[in-house]
């Protein structure tokens, strides 16, 4: 794929951060509003990839290094297990939640009926949802990269 | 026209008809039949996991092992799409 | 009948899809006819969870007069549907990627005509 012009560019300059807040909130509140860790990771892909289209895919592929994102991925599907793991050591349970309803990182439990929202609570969720969140980002967007890359390649070999 | 045609055609008739048939007999939209477990976890969810959103806690607490799973797939997604783009550096 | 609605849709787009993947040629239409199926089979796992008249089931600031657990929606087949929607991705990406290496070896996509194991 070859790059596109300046007015392309440009927005995609601008677009990119909107795309990426948005996401890291829809990903953070994923235990107060709808979301979570695949719907924000979604969005923050999209918006990665709005920019590898604008920048045209030669270009982004000698700039990013391939190990670095597979290597991004395994730290989020790491970080994912071991929370798990961490319920067994600590509650008896594949997956306990042992945050909810102690005094350390996010432990209120909240009242019952309609509440407002309160970040503090939550238990495990809000760690597992960075994880997959991470995890969803790294593995969209090496999926696209690569099959653009490839059939760029493809063109010009024929 | 070949046999191979009106073997599809066939085929394509049954599962047809298939469909219509339980589409009749499936519950009025609207009413589902069983709903015990879904009450215990809407009235338990705040004791129990410490958070306002349903859908949240059944994904990542009470039925962790199907994301378990999930992330798995998807893992195995993408290292199936990097091996296939390989090259071999001669 | 206006009650059967939802369901005459998931059978029309499970019919659209066995059709293209039946009796079309092309590769990629074959593939775009397995995604609309995976289509058909999301919608009909979240109607299969509605309850007449109710919210989502969430606690954050509801809309008053609600009461708790006899007028929200079932959150069950929501989770397993998140769970198909992201298969669903994977297995696209997989069938893509295969369809651009049959591609670059046979130099065609019509499906009658890659019938043989090439050297």
């Amino acid at each position: 794929m070859s790059e596109m012009t300046k007015i392309v560019k440009t927005t995609a300059n601008i677009l990119f951060p909107f795309s990426l807040l948005f996401g890291l909130y829809v990903i953070a509140h994923g235990h107060l509003t709808p979301g979570g860790g695949f719907q924000g990771g979604a969005i923050v892909a999209s918006g990665c990839v709005l920019l590898l289209v604008a920048y045209g895919s030669g270009w982004v592929f000698n700039r990013i290094k391939k190990n670095h994102l597979v290597t991004f991925e395994s730290i989020g599907a790491i970080g994912f297990i071991t929370v798990a793991l961490l319920g067994l050591i600590f509650s008896t349970v594949f997956f306990g939640n042992f945050l909810a309803g102690s005094d350390t990182l996010f432990g209120t439990t909240p009242a019952t009926g309609s509440t407002q929202a309160d970040f503090n609570t939550g238990g495990i969720l809000p760690l597992m949802n960075f994880a997959v969140g991470i995890k969803v980002i790294a593995g969209l967007f090496v999926i696209v990269l690569v099959m653009a890359y490839a059939s760029s390649r493809k063109e010009e070999n024929q | 026209m070949e046999k191979r045609t009106v073997a599809a055609v066939l085929a394509f008739t049954i599962v047809v008809v298939f469909f219509l048939f339980s589409m009749v007999l499936i519950h009025p939209f609207g009413e589902p039949r069983q709903v015990q477990m879904d009450d215990y976890i809407i009235t338990n969810t705040q004791n129990e996991t410490g958070t306002n959103n349903g859908v949240t806690s059944v994904v990542f607490d009470y039925r962790g092992f199907d994301t378990l799973g999930e992330a798995t797939i998807l893992f195995s997604a993408v290292a199936g799409v990097l091996m296939i783009f390989r090259r071999v550096k001669q | 009948m206006i009650e059967f609605v939802p369901y005459i849709a998931v059978v029309a787009m499970m019919f659209i899809g066995l059709y293209a993947v039946m009796f079309r040629r092309n590769l990629i239409k074959i593939v775009i006819g397995i995604s609309i199926i995976e289509s058909g089979v999301n919608l009909f796992l979240i109607t299969l969870g509605y309850r007449e008249g109710g919210v989502a089931p969430i606690y954050t600031s509801l809309p008053p007069g609600i009461i708790a657990p006899e007028e929200m929606v079932l959150p069950v087949p929501q989770a397993l549907t998140l769970t198909s929607i992201v298969i669903g991705v994977a297995v696209l990406a997989l069938m893509l990627s295969l369809v651009m290496h049959i591609n670059r070896k046979y130099g065609t996509l019509d499906v009658q005509k890659i019938r043989r194991l090439k050297e």
